[in-house]
């Protein structure tokens, strides 16, 4: 085995690569430039293009143009970025627009500390677009995810349609790792769906049992239209609510529906624990080494590591929590996504663990949180 | 060639609008350019000019408020074929101030149409960026307080190399919207239109009035000379074209065996300009040339060249969870800053943990086991400190051996950079 040394950052950048993305712009912010710098390495010089956008609006902004044209398009971001990115995360929803976001998370709120980390956006990220529609994040905890996941994350752009967020944090991105890059899990790379050549195109249609409508580049062809506004299929503004109501709710459901398809998870599962730690991202590294020094101990746990973080998979965490008498959630904030566990295990006694410092969260707090509650 | 007119939905500006004059006068361009509708992008703005993509059989981009010039910028550089025409208002240029600036120095293939009527028609007739001071509009009094701007001085400052300022009225305004597509670069036409349904109102706007005024200013039309250059995307693929293939990542093949067998953790404590990270790269690569896994986290202030930096480096035959530093093996303390930062790390030390203290660096009271070091007087440069640090650790057989610095060094570092470095690892003294 030979192993090499990776930022996750980088990763990030190497996985899009191998995922086919093509189209990279993005504006300086740490802890996300290494993204950016990483892009700038690999893209040209395979004919890719990567901009600097004259902030983030414009970077997201290139981005939905090219997606438009067909390319595989990402850009990268933390905190301030993200809440700039805010109009064009709802115009990629609404209007069914490819992308991968990644949000490399520093200590918020604001401006707040640029090489602190934290996992402070995980509600804005789910929540920080106008009409509330649902969005898709998955979290890495380590270099191998970053890598791994992106990928997912374009297969998922791609095939739903929609914003894709990796929801990174300064201790994932910016801390340099170990890995074995002949041992790297990489799924077969899925694109968007094209129209079937000869018919017409409407740009928002669906046929039946399809969620999501095939695709047909701006350049193609026929003309092909886009907008940001209420459409009806055939991609022009309307009134028709019912007509409406179909779209938006299919917007809703081509995710929602979808969950278990793409519900990544680790679970680290101890017979007969009592004890279920559920958490994600950089924490997730902490919980392991608490279920390490536990496992020698009296009171056995077992952990759940959440990779796909939105939509919820409700299944896999109802199933996992199912024989446990409690739930302990440990996250890098001080309470956001603890909320949807209590919304989806509302007769289990859940405890929960946040920190909002700048620090990593240690294994230490994790086991005092089990044994105190 | 065909009118690419949408005959399903024609325009639908009030009588007299300047816009839908302007939207038939597209229509001539595009038939006169001896274009099919799929060759053109129409990106639309918001408010009245981000109707225009709706009444043509083309490609059709319509987004948020100001933001048209990014989609724009983002379907050129992916289709440079295409002809991308921008339809934009006074307001969507207010809001977009930033975009239209980056777009003139930018120089990107596209034409940006600014229907420019003085206000916000759609919501009310609120002023603009481009409202006279003593124009009666929809915002009360507030107009009266700051100064329009006018779009083809910005654009010629910024560095637009085709800007044209005229009336919607114009009767060549066929031939001079064509010149603005054909011409290679980023071209803007401010087009002095009427607002029938808001601004005229209450203001008196005829095309008289708008020749009046337009012939008040010096006049600005087509090719700016001294902006003339290389189109940007043209430019950019010929410079991306002499970029080299980013190489892969380095596989380190294990083959030495470290000093100890357990898990190690390590805490560079220095400085910004001793170069912590690099030594820190390097104890995380010489693991890896031991077959361990490695973690490296730093920290140091936004202003790189102040203040502490801080690496904290774990290298471990099991993959390692918990990123941080539980129970150092080593710290390093190679400036008071780093040592500052992370004074109350000191106090639960016990004799496990061995503190390399440099000259000149206080540590406080603590029960570790202390190693000092005067590297000045061994002649070392403070930049070099770290290294010659982490040599000492492998000459001590801490966490790294000797062996295994040197295959980092090879790994890491190339001709006189190796050389010297490892002229340093042997000639430093653990003394």
């Amino acid at each position: 085995m030979s192993l090499s040394l990776l930022e996750g950052n980088e990763a990030i950048a190497r996985g899009a690569v191998a995922a086919g993305c093509r189209f990279f712009a993005g504006y300086p912010i740490t802890p996300a430039t290494t993204i950016y710098n990483s892009m700038l390495n690999l893209l040209p010089p395979l004919g890719g293009i990567v901009l600097q956008g004259e902030d983030e609006i414009a970077s997201i902004g290139f981005c939905l143009g090219a997606s438009m044209a067909g390319f595989k398009v990402m850009t990268a971001t933390s905190g301030p970025g993200i809440s700039l990115f805010s109009e064009h995360i709802s115009f990629a929803i609404g209007s069914e627009i490819p992308i991968v976001i990644v949000d490399v998370q520093r200590l918020g709120p604001s401006t707040g500390s640029a090489t602190r980390g934290a996992d402070g956006d995980i509600n804005f990220i789910r929540w920080g677009n106008s009409g509330g529609l649902p969005v898709i994040a998955l979290a890495p905890v380590d270099v191998k995810d970053c890598f791994t996941l992106t990928m997912h994350a374009f297969n998922l752009a791609e095939k739903l349609r929609c914003p894709v967020f990796i929801a990174s944090n300064k201790e994932i991105g910016m801390i340099r790792e170990s890995i074995d890059l002949d041992a790297l899990e990489k799924p077969e790379i899925i694109d968007r769906s094209p129209a079937p050549a000869g018919k017409p195109h409407l740009p928002f249609q669906v046929t039946e049992g399809q969620s999501v409508p095939d695709f047909l580049p701006i350049g193609a062809n026929v003309p092909v239209r886009q907008t940001s506004s209420t459409h009806s299929q055939n991609g022009y503004i309307t009134t028709d609510h019912e007509e409406i109501a179909i779209i938006l709710d299919r917007l809703k459901t081509k995710l929602e529906s979808a969950i278990d398809q793409f519900s990544f998870y680790d679970l680290i599962k101890t017979e007969k624990a009592e004890t279920l730690i559920i958490t994600y991202g950089v924490t997730a590294r902490a919980a392991k080494a608490a279920y390490k020094e536990l496992k020698e101990q009296t009171h056995p746990v077992s952990v759940l590591i959440l990779k796909t973080l939105w939509p919820v998979p409700e299944t896999i965490i109802r199933q996992t929590a199912q024989s446990c008498k409690q739930v302990v959630v440990v996250e890098m904030n001080l309470g956001q996504y603890v909320k949807e566990i209590q919304r989806i295990l509302p007769n289990m006694h859940i405890d929960f663990l946040g920190q909002m410092n700048g620090q990593l969260i240690t294994p230490r707090q994790i086991m005092e949180k089990i044994a105190n509650g | 060639m065909a009118s690419l007119l949408n005959d399903q939905r024609p325009p639908v500006f009030c009588p007299g609008c300047s816009h839908e004059r302007i939207t038939h006068i597209l229509d001539k361009v595009f038939q006169n350019m001896g274009l099919n509708g799929n060759q053109i992008v129409i990106v639309s703005d918001i408010g009245c000019s981000g109707l225009f993509d709706t009444f043509f059989h083309t490609h059709a981009l319509h987004g948020l408020h100001g933001r048209a010039l990014t989609y724009a910028a983002g379907l050129k550089m992916a289709r440079p074929d295409l002809n991308v025409v921008v339809t934009m208002g006074d307001g969507g240029q207010g809001i977009g101030g930033a975009h239209l600036l980056a777009a003139c120095r930018r120089n990107l293939d596209l034409t940006l149409l600014i229907l420019n009527n003085f206000n916000f028609g759609m919501t009310g007739g609120q002023f603009s960026a481009t409202t006279p001071q003593e124009a009666q509009i929809g915002s009360g009094f507030l107009n009266q307080l700051e100064r329009p701007l006018d779009i083809c001085q910005i654009a010629r400052m910024a560095g637009a190399p085709y800007a044209t300022r005229c009336s919607a009225f114009r009767k060549d305004l066929v031939k001079e919207i064509q010149r603005a597509i054909e011409f290679e670069g980023f071209s803007v036409i401010d087009i002095w239109g009427v607002c029938p349904g808001r601004f005229t109102k209450k203001n008196r706007l005829t095309p008289q009035l708008i020749d009046a005024a337009l012939a008040k200013l010096s006049p600005q039309e087509g090719i700016v000379s001294e902006n003339v250059r290389k189109e940007y995307g043209r430019h950019y693929r010929e410079l991306a074209a002499g970029q080299k293939i980013a190489p892969t990542p380095l596989k380190i093949e294990a083959k030495f065996n470290p000093p100890q067998p357990n898990r190690q953790e390590v805490m560079l404590l220095g400085s910004a300009g001793q170069r912590i990270i690099t030594a820190g790269e390097i104890v995380c690569l010489a693991g890896l040339s031991a077959g361990l896994h490695a973690t490296q986290k730093n920290e140091y202030n936004i202003t790189v060249l102040r203040g502490p930096s801080i690496s904290e480096l774990i290298l471990s035959p099991e993959k390692i969870d918990f990123t941080g530093i539980k129970q150092p093996s080593v710290i390093v303390a190679l400036a008071q800053e780093g040592v500052d930062r992370r004074r109350e790390l000191f106090v639960n030390l016990d004799d496990d943990t061995i503190v390399l203290q440099i000259n000149g660096v206080n540590i406080p009271p603590t029960k570790a086991f202390i190693h000092r070091v005067n590297l000045q007087t061994q002649g070392i440069r403070k930049s070099d400190w770290a290294l010659a640090s982490v040599a000492i650790l492998a000459k001590l057989k801490r966490v790294i051996s000797l062996e295994m610095l040197q295959s980092a060094l090879e790994i890491k570092f190339k001709e006189k950079t190796l050389v010297d470095s490892l002229i340093l690892v042997s000639e430093v003294k653990i003394n």
